[in-house]
């Protein structure tokens, strides 16, 4: 009977060996440890041991039982894998076919510019505010120290719609109309970006309209030193971490004293090239302490509180920044260009 | 202004200091230097010469060979082709080995065999302004006057061993329109003196003749007549003209060129007139009587108003105050008795007059910006010396003069307080104290506060703040600290509109278009091609006085702009566009503009060609109605606005009657979008286009935040789809509005997933399947309740649409 077993075994093992499909592996299987298998057949026989042969027998059934479902299952697992693997082969796909479209469009590169500056500025504690473009002579002008007659309305060359309405020559009048609605209340800290129109042909370096981002503060004890910490804070975040900005004196009628600022060039970093003129420095927006007369309208007293303003042109920093070479593309719209503008 | 820096170095020691550092350190100290430029423009190796002996080519009509003697030990044989060249002329030659602007080197020649040693060189040649020469010296070779030394250098005779500062001025800083102006502030940067002029006038004639009178006096506050007689009118002498073209002034005549020369030195335009043409040698300074014409200097007769100020005689107009001198009074070649005009007029009254007849010379540029009232008759005295000096007249005793008023310095007063809160800085007293020196402004200073007594020259100068400024600008921009604010916090933060305005932008952007910004003035033409969203007529609003049709009327529609877009990229090949744009419109309904016009944000789109590029797994998909809804669909949902309506509009101007449709929230009209009508379409010349026009605060107002969840349902639902045969006239809206009705709270939600016409039903008809998903959030439904439903729906469907279940 032991002889048997062990013959049993041994051909059943190696008929498993050869089999490769699934089917023909259940038919063994039921062959020999179905329910009228041969390994079943075997045990029947037990009964005509005798009980000393009976555990030795038991045992090496067991073994052949258990060497069998070994074998069965090891070959079942690689029939599966096998199959997967065909299957897997066969799914294979071309990786470097174009995609499925998904659309995508792009932020207008002023827009981007502008959101960007309103953030760093949120961050630091300012507000949006808006004004109209079509405004008051009054906000425009003279509310911001430029009566009627003065020579530096000449440096906005305006268009009036009547004689006392115009298109506004920059956001500035923004500031007057925030300062008389907080009725002399402190602080004020707002930046005010919007269109902006000017009688200018337009041409590769200039535009009868354009957009400009207006800053105001105004406080106890504010100081130009404060200005120029505001300024560096901000330069750094949009233009890098080691930003160098210059004040310069300048003129404008409604800031005393007044500064033109510069950033270090950030194609050369400052050693000169052509985007600076070989000076190093890019001039990127005008600034000053506010103008005693512009608070005194406003309803601020000058002996009590002082502030700062700062404007620039959102053009000419997304110029700078994206190398554009002519100021029309931001209002042409061609598609090509505003397809390259996909990041951020 | 243009600024010689060997002439400005006459009145301020600038040794060791290179006209590039000063352009620097001017910069940096609130002028802007534009330009820094050489006078010299590439000439080496030219000096004076003297013609001997002028003779013909032998074999050249037009060439001359001269003998020149240029101071080089040998006379030198140099063949000239100038016409005007001439035995006894002193000439510029270009020597062997010279080198001239444009690259040009001078060699050793032989023109038609004979041998050249040289050049003799015309002013272009040498790289002058054609514009500044005079006549005389434009064609043909330079001509110099005899008193030119033979041998010496071209470049220091011709000045141009000097350099030009261009100045690039701020409106405030127009005592810089001066020399002096310029040599004051240079020298309070560098902490040197100020020399003035030596006015050296010898009054060797008669009494002066002159009466001189003002009848306008808001309009003239001083004027001061000098006298001349024997002038000889002439050119002047070349360090004159070098300067005056330094400056980028044309030299004329001596007598002309002093009063340019004073005005460049002074800042004070002044004028002269032949005496002899002056009635009684009586002067008035009048207004003009409206209407009153005088031909000016350029030969134009001009018609002026009753604001003018003129310069008369008690017969007939001399001169525009300030503008342009008369015709009648001009400086000639034989004039020889001489009035020169020192006078103050006021601002306002040049440039009102300079306005009006559009005339805009160097002096009424003075004048606008204010010349300094307190040296008036000091530039007077300076150029009458100069005349004397350069045309030799006779100068009558005494001047005569008429005066208003009298220019009163300022005084300002400001403390150390002040200035240290203003600036962020800790200067002392010692600070500040060397600086109003080193600007020359008189002060007292006690217990910190300086009172500071402005000159006249620096009219800008009213306020403490501005003395803050003075203060700030020498002591350095540079140097003052940087700090950050402190005081009370505040909480920076867009508010709710501004949010709702970038999410509109970036979800549209995520749909898939472009965003553009077009201009907001547009051609008259364009404003209504396609309609805004005003209910009400409104007047477009437009410019006073445009620079172009094309740009001359506010919009209040963006659907043009951007169908001009469309067409702008369908010009250049591109077919498929999508864009948006979020911006202004200017609505007003009044005829004359008296308030400001209404501005209201709109958000409008176009879309032409394919929204998704062409690819390998489908077929072209040109965009149509469906994809601009399905896109306003999609930013409605983003926006919370969950109850819009989409009514069909036949009459929105400028879009398909049929193919359009407005948005409705309740009883708001909140925008339309649809397909432009096909006329439109072809007056923009575009292909099939379609648009999508809201109003932003509608947008907004309607908009709603998720405002509480609401619980994931315990049961599950059960779906039935319907199949239903209608005729095409009904819309799918009217089915679905029937549905929800009939059936009641059980309906979870409502999708149309298939539209067909076609052969297999009627030709008036079409059929729609929806699926109808059903849900008691309480219990799990039984069959027979959906079939109660389901029936009750067909029921309803058939009584008010017609629909029929498709077998």
């Amino acid at each position: 009977m032991q002889t048997r077993l062990q013959e049993m075994k041994e051909s059943a093992l190696g008929q498993i060996s050869q089999v490769t499909e699934a089917a023909q592996l259940q038919d063994l299987r039921v062959k020999y440890l179905g329910k009228k298998g041969e390994l079943t057949e075997l045990l029947r026989g037990m009964g005509s041991l005798s009980p000393e042969e009976r555990p030795v027998v038991g045992q090496l059934v067991n073994e052949v039982r258990e060497a069998l479902e070994a074998a069965f299952s090891g070959k079942q697992q690689a029939i599966e894998e096998a199959a997967l693997n065909a299957k897997l082969s066969s799914q294979t796909v071309d990786v470097t076919l174009p995609g499925r479209p998904v659309p995508a469009g792009t932020m207008h590169p002023l827009s981007r510019i502008i959101e960007e500056i309103e953030d760093i500025f949120v961050g630091l504690g300012f507000e949006v505010a808006e004004g109209p473009e079509v405004e008051l002579d009054h906000f425009n002008f003279e509310m911001l120290n430029l009566p009627k007659g003065h020579p530096a309305r000449d440096m906005q060359d305006t268009f009036y719609v009547t004689d006392e309405i115009l298109m506004r020559t920059h956001t500035s009048p923004v500031q007057a109309r925030t300062m008389l609605k907080k009725e002399g209340k402190t602080p004020v800290k707002i930046i005010c970006p919007g269109k902006v129109y000017r009688r200018d042909d337009d041409d590769a370096t200039h535009s009868h309209q354009f957009t400009q981002i207006e800053g105001l503060v105004v406080d106890k004890g504010i100081g130009m030193s404060d200005l120029k910490g505001i300024l560096l804070t901000f330069a750094r975040q949009m233009f890098g971490a080691d930003q160098q900005i210059r004040l310069r004196p300048s003129f404008f009628p409604f800031t005393e004293p007044s500064a033109e600022v510069d950033l270090q060039c950030f194609n050369c970093g400052g050693h000169g090239c052509r985007v600076c003129k070989q000076t190093g420095w890019i001039e990127i927006l005008g600034s000053g302490m506010v103008h005693p007369r512009v608070l005194e309208m406003a309803g601020y007293n000058p002996e009590e509180v002082s502030g700062f303003a700062f404007g620039m042109g959102v053009e000419r920093i997304a110029m700078l920044k994206y190398g554009v070479e002519d100021i029309r593309h931001f209002y042409t719209n061609d598609v090509r260009f505003l397809r390259q503008f996909n990041r951020g | 202004m243009k600024v010689s820096y060997q002439w400005l170095s006459e009145y301020v020691d600038l040794s060791g200091m290179t006209p590039h550092e000063l352009a620097e350190k001017l910069t940096r100290s609130g002028i802007e230097v534009d330009a820094v430029e050489s006078r010299n423009a590439g000439v080496s190796g030219v000096v004076i010469g003297y013609v001997k002996e002028r003779s013909k080519h032998p074999d050249a009509d037009r060439l001359n060979v001269c003998v020149v003697d240029a101071g080089q030990g040998e006379d030198l044989q140099i063949v000239c082709g100038a016409p005007n060249v001439d035995k006894g002329q002193k000439v510029l030659v270009a020597l062997i080995g010279a080198k001239l602007p444009g690259g040009l080197n001078i060699k050793r020649s032989k023109l038609r065999g004979v041998e050249s040693q040289g050049m003799i060189c015309s002013a272009k040649e040498l790289g002058l302004n054609d514009k500044l020469l005079a006549k005389d010296q434009q064609e043909g070779i330079m001509v110099l006057p005899e008193d030119a030394e033979i041998g010496m250098d071209a470049i220091s005779y011709l000045g141009l061993d000097d350099y030009v500062l261009e100045l690039g001025l701020t409106p405030n800083r127009s005592d810089c329109l001066s020399m002096l102006g310029v040599a004051y502030e240079v020298a309070a940067i560098l902490g040197k003196e100020v020399v003035l002029p030596q006015i050296e006038l010898t009054e060797n004639g008669g009494d002066n003749p002159l009466q001189v009178s003002i009848a306008a006096e808001n309009e003239c506050y001083q004027y001061h007549g000098r006298h001349f007689t024997n002038a000889k009118i002439a050119t002047s002498p070349q360090w004159m003209k070098n300067r005056l073209m330094a400056a980028g002034v044309r030299p004329i005549n001596n007598v002309v060129d002093v009063t340019n020369y004073v005005l460049l030195e002074y800042g004070q335009p002044l004028h002269a007139f032949d005496a002899t043409q002056v009635q009684d040698r009586t002067i008035v300074v009048r207004l003009a009587e409206e209407g009153e014409k005088l031909v000016t200097l350029d030969d134009q007769e001009r018609e002026l108003d009753a604001q003018t100020l003129l310069i008369t005689d008690p017969a007939k107009g001399l001169a525009i105050a300030g503008v342009m001198g008369g015709a009648n009074s001009e400086i000639t070649n034989e004039t020889s008795e001489i009035i020169l005009e020192a006078a103050w007029f006021t601002p306002q009254t040049v440039r009102r007059t300079a306005r009006t007849l559009g005339m805009r010379t160097e002096g009424c540029v003075r004048w606008e910006k204010g010349v300094d009232q307190a040296r008036v008759q000091e530039a007077g005295e300076r150029a009458a010396a100069l005349i004397q000096q350069l045309s030799g007249a006779t100068v009558s005793k005494g001047i005569r003069s008429a005066v208003v008023s009298e220019a009163k310095p300022a005084v300002v007063s400001v403390t150390l307080a002040k200035i240290n809160q203003h600036l962020g800085t800790s200067l002392s007293a010692a600070d500040v104290s060397p600086i109003f020196e080193r600007l020359q402004f008189p002060f007292a200073v006690a217990e910190d506060n300086w009172t500071v007594t402005v000159p006249t020259r620096r009219g800008d100068i009213t306020l403490p703040e501005d003395l803050v400024e003075e203060v700030a600008r020498l002591y350095g921009y540079d140097n003052i600290p940087t700090s950050l604010p402190t005081g009370t916090t505040t909480q920076g933060q867009l508010t709710n509109e501004q949010k709702l305005r970038r999410t509109i932008r970036h979800h549209l952007i995520g749909t898939g278009l472009n965003e553009a910004i077009s201009y907001a003035l547009v051609h008259p033409d364009r404003v209504e091609a396609v309609a805004g969203l005003h209910q009400h007529k409104v007047n477009p609003v437009s410019l006073l006085m445009p620079m172009s049709e094309e740009h001359s009327t506010l919009r209040t529609s963006l659907v043009p702009s951007l169908l001009e877009t469309v067409a702008y990229n369908k010009n250049r090949q591109n077919h498929d566009v999508a864009i948006f744009e979020l911006g202004r419109v200017f609505l007003s309904a009044e005829e004359e503009l008296t308030q400001l016009p209404e501005e209201r944000l709109y958000v409008a789109g176009a879309l032409t060609g394919q929204l998704l590029s062409q690819n390998w797994m489908g077929a072209k998909q040109p965009v149509d109605f469906y994809q601009v809804k399905g896109i306003v669909d999609s930013l409605l949902a983003r926006l919370g606005i969950r109850t819009a309506e989409y009514k069909a509009a036949a009459d929105i101007a400028g879009m398909h009657p049929g193919r359009t449709a407005e948005v409705w929230v309740n009883d708001k009209r909140l925008g339309y979008l649809g397909q432009v009508h096909p006329g439109t379409e072809k007056a923009y010349d575009l292909s099939e286009t379609y648009v999508f026009q809201f109003d932003v605060a509608e947008l907004i107002e309607a908009a709603a935040d998720a405002g509480h969840y609401s619980q994931l349902p315990k049961f599950p639902a059960v779906t039935r789809d319907l199949a239903l045969v209608v005729d095409r006239s009904v819309p799918a809206g009217a089915l679905e509005a029937t549905i929800r009705e009939a059936a009641g709270d059980l309906l979870e939600s409502l999708t149309l997933f298939d539209v067909y016409t076609g052969e297999r039903i009627a030709q008036d008809k079409k059929s729609m399947a929806f699926a109808l998903v059903f849900r008691n959030a309480e219990r799990t439904l039984q069959d027979e309740e959906i079939q109660q439903v389901t029936t009750a729906v067909v029921e309803a469907l058939k009584n008010k649409t017609g629909a029929e279940l498709r077998m």
